[in-house]
């Protein structure tokens, strides 16, 4: 619970004011994760409407092909697995290890991106092509560029998490806890964003 | 786990500069902050009412010859994303939210400070932006609703523009949204419940989770329309197979709920203001805050009401009509609290008290027109017609800002410690009041009669009603300059206010005027009733 005031020291000794509070910056970020996944459902939503009342145009190519889409589904939920590893090794206090998971977690968010720009450059269809094309690189490549964030976060605090006691420790677990919320979220994006483009 | 804070570094007051300099600085108080959202915002209204000024000098007569037509699109463009984007959003929430819930949960500060600042420093270069676009090739011309396929035939680089300012905005608005529901929910002080919070909180906490909702969506459909303007997508070109309908869907889900992200917390400001000034309590506190929340989730599932004319189906037509129809339950039960309040109160009028009247009066014609307007037959005999113009300003500027100028009489005591002139606040009051009624309640005719809206021309019938619509917005022009004189005069020798004028109980008036940098010299007050008026003190928690 909150500390703030509540201690009697404080009222006796107001010229040295030493307050502590709860730490609720996962609690904002978990409000900032609602509010970036409603721009998600803003674009599932209108790429679902659009899948209901606009029809394909005669002789216009909108296909994809299930198995790299598979293979990506695979590689971020093995990766979410390999993060919850990297957390339980530094509460630990291996920091070695858990800089060896978070290495091989962003190493598996890199195959994810290397995956989808191979499957970009492998459709038949581009961009402007038809309305169902541009939504498809819309919602990837929005996902996308949270995957490529959330790479480059990771690989910061594998950074610093390479001595003990240093940025990173199992008494200051913040930075990798709200990375590590943040790819599960992402994960779960993508999970959503699979089923409704490839599977519907 | 908890944070210690180490006075040393994060006050590091010599560090910040003093006196007005602190406000062009990078301060993390959340009164600095507020009071620089107050004046950017106020210098907005300034330019978007110049714009007004020019719609309605064009307006006087039924030719195009004030401004050729296209200048006249990108003025009313203007006019409405400014006077939206830049006035109201950031004052009712951003200036008196950062200035007062601090106070009201017993905080020192808001939860995230630097996020804060961040959030406010986003607004000055946006607004720049979006005025400068005007001398690049023209602003946008597609008005502040932005719908297709007008915004991706008309030029594109005033249309960018203007999309990269909303964004901008709207993500100072999203991050200010998190900061206040985190502010509410963790950061009050111990032996506080949220039943016993002000009810501004509960207003600015029921906008912020709106704020939080509805804003990204609409940054994705602005993305999704920047991509059909630059990168020659068809989403929602109808020439390229895209559809229209989806962006307004996707447009007005957020853009319905701005309106109650612009109208709930002037909600909130009024129940703070009339009780001090009736020396009542607050009469049905619990009813308010079910209502708010109530207003929170319908005001999510309304937004098709502003496309009836949209080919939109009966179905939808009928959900919509209904759920509006609902709102205007809680909103009901609002004002006959603010009436209940007032009666038999001890009502002092002053320039505060005048403003949150004219708000009611307001408000209730905005109110009606409203629940008018989501009759099917009706809205589509009036859709886009003065009528909407006429209804909408009721709400927002009957309604909102007459509720800032209010909260600005009432609240400049505790900001400067120094009194406002009340001659010149009453008069104030009374030119405004009359400009504003005088300037739009005519329209409301003129859109019965079928006077479209944004367009410069048209038919020499209505110029009478136009032209006493005109003499309205020149008073409400006219009506600025006694307030900016009083402001002028009581910031250099205004009467001392001591720490509370009012004699108010809500826990912004129980430390100095103004209020030392951490808010209290020593432990915050705990307020369990902050409307305790009318009662002896020995009664009183």
């Amino acid at each position: 619970m909150t500390t703030l005031d509540s201690s009697k020291e404080i009222q006796k000794n107001n010229s040295e004011v030493n307050e502590t509070h709860e730490d609720f910056r996962m609690f904002g970020l978990i409000t900032f994760l609602i509010a970036d996944g409603m721009t998600f459902a803003g674009f599932f939503a209108a790429y679902l409407t659009y899948k209901a009342v606009n029809p394909l145009p005669d002789g216009a190519i909108y296909e994809l092909e299930l198995p790299i889409p598979t293979l990506n589904t695979i590689l971020l939920l093995v990766s979410s697995a390999t993060f919850h590893k990297a957390g339980k090794a530094l509460l630990k206090d291996k920091n070695s290890e858990s800089q060896k998971w978070l290495f091989f977690t962003a190493f598996l968010g890199i195959i994810f991106l290397i995956c989808q720009l191979f499957e970009y450059f492998h459709l038949p269809f581009g961009l402007t092509d038809n309305l169902f094309a541009s939504t498809f690189y819309a919602l990837t490549g929005f996902h996308g560029l949270h995957v490529t964030l959330g790479t480059l976060m990771i690989l910061i605090i594998a950074w610093q998490s390479r001595i003990k006691g240093g940025r990173l420790t199992s008494q200051n677990m913040f930075p990798l806890e709200a990375v590590e919320l943040y790819w599960h979220f992402v994960d779960g994006i993508w999970v959503i964003l699979f089923i409704i483009l490839y599977l519907l | 786990m908890t944070i210690s804070i180490d006075p040393q570094k994060t006050n590091n007051e010599s560090l910040q500069p003093k006196g007005w300099l602190r406000y062009f600085s990078f301060s993390l108080d959340h009164k600095v902050i507020g009071i620089q959202y107050l004046v950017c915002g106020f210098l907005f209204y300034l330019i978007g009412g110049s714009l007004a000024s020019a719609i309605r000098i064009e307006l006087a007569s039924p030719m195009s010859d004030f401004m050729p037509r296209d200048v006249y699109n990108q003025v009313l463009t203007l006019h409405g994303t400014i006077m939206i984007f830049l006035w109201i959003v950031p004052v009712v929430n951003g200036a008196f939210g950062n200035y007062l819930i601090p106070f009201y949960v017993g905080a020192r500060d808001m939860a995230f400070p630097r996020l804060n600042a961040v959030a406010f420093w986003l607004i000055p270069p946006s607004g720049l932006m979006l005025v400068a676009s005007y001398f690049v090739e023209g602003a946008a011309q597609a008005g502040w609703t932005a719908y297709p396929p007008l915004s991706i035939t008309t030029p594109q680089s005033g249309q960018i523009i203007w999309i990269l300012s909303v964004l901008l905005l709207g993500g100072s608005s999203i991050f200010g949204g998190i900061n206040f529901i985190a502010t509410i929910i963790k950061l009050r002080r111990p032996g506080l419940k949220l039943m016993q919070l002000p009810m501004y909180c509960w207003a600015m906490l029921g906008t912020s989770l709106l704020v939080v909702l509805s804003t990204p969506v609409l940054a994705g459909t602005l993305i999704l329309l920047s991509f059909d303007i630059i990168a020659n997508t068809g989403f929602f070109n109808p020439v390229l197979g895209g559809n229209v309908v989806v962006y307004q869907h996707l447009f007005w889900f957020y853009s319905h709920p701005a309106v109650y992200i612009m109208v709930l917390p002037a909600f909130g400001l009024v129940s703070e203001i009339l009780p001090v000034h009736a020396r009542k309590p607050l009469f049905g506190y619990t009813t308010m805050v079910f209502s708010i929340m109530g207003i929170v989730v319908l005001g999510l599932v309304v937004w098709a009401h502003h496309m009836f004319t949209s080919g939109t189906p009966p179905w939808m037509r009928l959900f919509f009509t209904i759920a509006t129809a609902f709102i205007a339950v809680p909103t009901g039960i609002k004002f006959f609290n603010w009436v209940a309040t007032l009666w038999g109160g001890k009502i002092s009028i002053n320039s505060a008290m005048l403003f949150s009247c004219g708000f009611i009066i307001n408000f209730v014609f905005g109110g009606i027109t409203g629940v008018a307007l989501a009759q099917v037959p009706f809205d589509i005999h009036v859709h886009d017609t003065y009528f909407v113009v006429a209804h909408f300003h009721y709400i927002v500027y009957g309604g909102t800002v007459f509720i800032i100028f209010s909260s600005i009489y009432h609240w400049f005591p505790k900001v400067t410690g120094k009194m406002l002139n009340e001659k010149l606040g009453i008069l104030h009051f009374i030119i405004t009041f009359i400009g504003f009624n005088l300037c739009f309640a005519p329209q409301h005719w003129l859109g019965l009669n079928g006077m479209p809206r944004r367009v410069a021309e048209y038919d020499p019938q209505f110029q009478f009603v136009n032209q006493i619509s005109s003499l309205g917005a020149l008073l409400m022009a006219i009506s600025t300059i006694p307030f900016l004189i009083n402001v002028f005069l009581s910031v250099r020798n205004g009467k001392n206010a001591g720490d509370n004028p009012w004699n108010a109980l809500t826990p912004e008036w129980l430390t100095s005027s103004p209020p030392p940098v951490e808010n209290w010299e020593g432990e915050a007050p705990l307020v369990e009733e902050p409307y305790g008026y009318g009662k002896e003190i020995s009664e009183r928690k």
